[in-house]
């Protein structure tokens, strides 16, 4: 039997009990790697080929020009090597840090052919990046302000992108967002080990630093402003809302505490004063492949958690999750099990005690059936980390014009919607990766789409 | 196993790397631990006259690094021993006395009187050296007393002071040369015309190493002030393997033996060196980079390498690279070579399409049918090596001879018989021309 209740509600009879002390967590979250030294840096850089029209460059969804920036950590020009960086992808330092490098950048670059271990870029642009972003380092000059006026909502990766290549022009750009701090899923999502030392809130400062974006905190898209009211206010709007929206998908029975939501929870973790007050159960199951099945079954063993499980429905080669994040969960006690599609949750008086799986197959096809046989696995918590959808219920009396394409807003190519004055990106529409680097490259097209609209208009 | 033993002008070594003059071989306790590792004979540091010279107190040396930090050039302003002659000679006499199977070779370096060598020449000879290595190189400091470079620049005065340390003398005297010149012939003809028994050679290079970015002045210096100074090390080799084979080439010069230097790291260096003309080498930057041990891999790697080529003795290795060196006008202008890259081997880094486009001759492609590929364009290809030199991975691109049928390049038929310049029908010296 679980000794702490832990609930989905902000109940009055939670008493929360954290498994451990206070500084053992926080050893715990230690950085997934650790940043490299000068000296590593240099040698690291000094392994870079420097590629003709180099593949690590296409491999990267912002086209960072990769061999440029390691020539210049090489030789001892940071700035230069940061500049290099953030004009394309003006969140590089957190993607050096939340991108999976091992099926972009590293994964095209040549050094896997003959020896099978590429240049660690990921850690060489966080190098790159460090100082500048802790110094503040002013490496952009926003042009002479215009008089025009763009509304952006959502303060995430994409949307943040967006205002700061809008402001660079010259622009005026006001950011909604609903919650009290800035940076979306930077802020609020990802695994606190991968955003240690609050660089999440550095970058966004960085980011606003540059002039000519306000930040509306705390307002609801849908409630406290409608799309047509910023699209007759502004002269563009930007939608980057990500997918906040809860998977309707419902397992048998999970209608009981116990049963959460991950994003919630890793919410609650990020924003937490004290990460010893957060309730850690004993006997923990994750639904789902995806990242954020990763992170919340890392994370839960990092706070204490004695068992933890992840039930994935297909196999090991088409989680979500890379290999490499795979490896993560398994070398920090986490254990995986595949061909798993939840059938129902057990429970006792209201409170969750275990989960019913039935064990399925995958054809060759990627079709999943079932074999007919189950299992059941004890639990105290069952995380949800199925996946989330558009909120649409937000986008209100706009709906009707904005063409949705398989359940995301549908954008063209500079990330424009079917809407005269409204573009949007990031993990809202739909044809993206789900990566905070794809997000920040829809908002930088976006920017300098709306940009040539605002020329001309 | 093939036998290192050497036998340079009369002195016999266990194999033939040498410690050169130099700060490694400044003092009794240096030389000690340099035979204890196995190095095959020494070159003392340079002796000098009494009152002993006096060094800065400050930097003596800088390094060239690669991107990796691994020091390729090296250079120094050190002088010759700072120490009384005396005592340096009262430590040859001992360490000569405890190694007697290891040469000892004393470096000198006297003005240009006379009587300083009559009087010091005979006095060091006393203490057991097995010959004498005239130190007409260095670049700074001691050349501006009119000695060292200042002398081996001149061929008169490089023939004169041979003439006088020989005349004292019945051991072996090389003559070190400096490269601080234009034609290396020239002293190696002054030196043989002098009665040296040998030569020896680079000594160091005139070098700046660079500039310091925070202070703006040169890189390093004594008190915000700095000098020129000798520039060795492994970027140092192709200079120094070129005036080696120079000498070993040239008919009035070619009978004199050579104890190659310069940059020798590996024992493929060592191999370089010899079979361009080097009956021995030296070396001082590697063991100043590496410490005294890399002299184990020297000779095992040599050794392995004789072996692999059926030769019993490094004699056997001397020179055996001569033939192949000539000058440009009688190279074969009808040979033809063309790159081939290896599609398995290939990464695709792509370096050999950009700097053939860039700089050569658009001979390489960076994609065939959309996809990325780099392949040899025969009919722009003018073999001329780029590709290969920059190619990260070894033996990815190879040239081809292109034996018969027709260049696709030029269209013409491939000539299989020889013809240089000196026939060219574009040479107005020609005989066709003449």
């Amino acid at each position: 039997m679980p000794k702490s209740k832990i609930t989905s509600k902000n109940s009055s009879t939670h008493q929360p009990v954290g498994k451990l002390p206070e500084d053992q967590i926080k050893a715990n979250f230690t950085e997934m790697h650790e940043p490299l030294t000068t000296s590593q840096a240099e040698i690291e850089a000094s392994r870079c080929y420097f590629c003709y029209d180099a593949p690590c460059i296409t491999a990267c969804p912002t086209g960072i020009d990769i061999p440029e920036f390691i020539k210049r950590i090489q030789t001892g020009n940071l700035k230069g090597s940061a500049r290099k960086i953030l004009e394309q992808n003006i969140m590089g330092g957190m993607c050096a840090r939340v991108c999976p490098t091992e099926v972009l950048c590293e994964g095209a670059c040549v050094r896997n052919t003959h020896e099978d271990k590429p240049v660690v870029i990921g850690l060489l642009q966080r190098y790159a990046t460090e100082k500048v972003i802790e110094k503040k380092e002013p490496l952009f000059e926003r042009a002479t302000p215009t008089d025009k006026k763009i509304a952006v909502i959502g303060a995430g990766p994409a949307g943040l992108s967006c205002a700061h290549r809008l402001a660079l022009f010259g622009h005026n750009v006001t950011v909604f967002d609903k919650n009290k701090k800035a940076g979306g899923l930077n802020e609020h999502g990802i695994a606190a080990y991968k955003a240690l030392h609050d660089i999440a809130q550095k970058e966004v400062d960085y980011i606003l630093d540059i002039g000519g974006i306000k930040i509306k905190p705390e307002v609801q898209f849908g409630v406290d402003f409608t799309l047509n009211e910023l699209s007759d206010d502004y002269d563009a709007v930007f939608i980057a809302i990500g997918l906040s929206g809860v998977n309707p998908y419902k397992i048998e029975g999970e209608e009981v505490d116990g049963v959460i939501d991950a994003t919630r929870y890793i919410h609650n973790l990020r924003q937490a004063e004290l990460m010893s007050d957060l309730p850690v159960g004993d006997n923990i199951v994750v639904i789902g492949g995806g990242m954020t099945a990763i992170d919340i079954a890392v994370q839960s063993k990092k706070l204490g958690a004695p068992e933890v499980t992840i039930a994935y429905r297909r196999d090991e080669a088409r989680m979500k999750a890379s290999q490499h994040e795979q490896h993560y969960a398994q070398t920090n006690d986490v254990k995986l099990r595949f061909c798993s599609s939840p059938k129902r949750v057990l429970s006792k008086d209201g409170q969750v005690t275990g989960i019913e799986f039935d064990i399925t197959r995958v054809a060759l096809d990627g079709k999943v059936s079932k074999t007919g046989n189950t299992y059941q696995l004890e639990a105290d918590v069952i995380f949800k980390a199925i996946g989330q959808t558009l909120p649409d219920e937000q986008l209100g009396d706009s709906t009707s014009g904005l063409k949705i394409e398989n359940g995301r807003l549908a954008v063209n190519d500079e990330r424009k919607t079917s809407l005269d004055n409204v573009w949007a990106g990031g993990d809202c529409v739909s044809g993206g990766e789900d990566l905070t680097v794809s997000a920040v490259q829809d908002g930088k097209l976006a920017a300098e789409s709306i940009h040539r609209y605002l020329q001309t208009s | 196993m093939a036998n290192l033993q050497t036998n340079f002008v009369g002195i016999k070594s266990p194999n033939p790397f040498w410690l050169a003059s130099g700060p490694p071989t400044d003092k009794d306790y240096n030389v000690n631990r340099a035979f204890e590792a196995g190095w095959g004979g020494v070159v003392w540091k340079t002796l000098g006259e009494d009152p002993n010279i006096v060094n800065v107190n400050g930097p003596r040396y800088a390094a060239l690094h690669s991107n990796d930090r691994k020091v390729i050039g090296f250079n120094n302003i050190e002088l010759i021993s700072d120490r009384p002659l005396q005592t340096n000679l009262k430590e040859i006499r001992q360490v000569k006395r405890d190694w007697p199977d290891r040469p000892i070779i004393a470096s000198v370096m006297l003005p240009m009187n006379e009587a300083s060598w009559a009087k010091h020449i005979p006095m060091i000879e006393d203490t057991g050296v097995d010959g004498f290595e005239l130190n007409f190189g260095c670049p700074h400091g001691m050349s501006e007393r009119g000695m060292g470079a200042a002398v081996g620049q001149v061929p008169e005065y490089v023939k004169q002071v041979t003439a006088w340390c020989k005349k004292y003398t019945s051991l072996p005297v090389i003559v070190k040369l400096t490269p601080n010149i234009t034609n290396i012939l020239h002293p190696a003809r002054a030196a043989k015309d002098g009665g040296a028994d040998a030569v020896s050679l680079i000594n160091t290079i005139n070098s700046i190493m660079r500039v310091d970015y925070d202070s703006l002045t040169m890189y390093p210096t004594t008190d915000g002030m700095g000098t020129h100074g000798g520039y060795c090390g492994e970027a140092v080799k192709p200079i120094s393997l070129n005036m080696v084979a120079e000498i070993a080439r040239t008919a009035e010069t070619r009978d004199i033996p050579i104890s190659g230097i310069g940059g020798i790291t590996t024992w493929r260096d060592a191999v370089d060196y010899i079979a361009l003309g080097a009956s021995n080498v030296q070396v001082c930057t590697a063991a100043m980079v590496y410490g005294f041990k890399i002299v184990e891999g020297l000779v095992d790697g040599l050794n392995n390498f004789l072996d692999e080529k059926g030769m019993t003795t490094v004699d056997d290795l001397v020179g055996r690279a001569i033939p192949s060196v000539t000058d440009w006008k009688y190279l074969n202008l009808n040979y033809i070579e063309k790159a081939v890259i290896d599609q398995d081997l290939c990464i695709e880094c792509g370096k050999c399409h950009i700097v053939c486009e860039d700089t050569s001759h658009q001979a390489i492609t960076s994609s065939v049918n959309g996809v990325r590929k780099f392949v040899v364009k025969d009919e722009a290809c003018v073999g001329c090596n780029l590709c290969v030199s920059v190619c990260p991975i070894d033996h990815c691109i190879t040239m081809k001879p292109l034996g018969e049928g027709t260049d696709p390049r030029t269209g013409l038929l491939v000539n299989p018989e020889p013809a240089n310049w000196t026939t060219h029908p574009n040479n107005p010296a020609s005989k066709e021309n003449v």
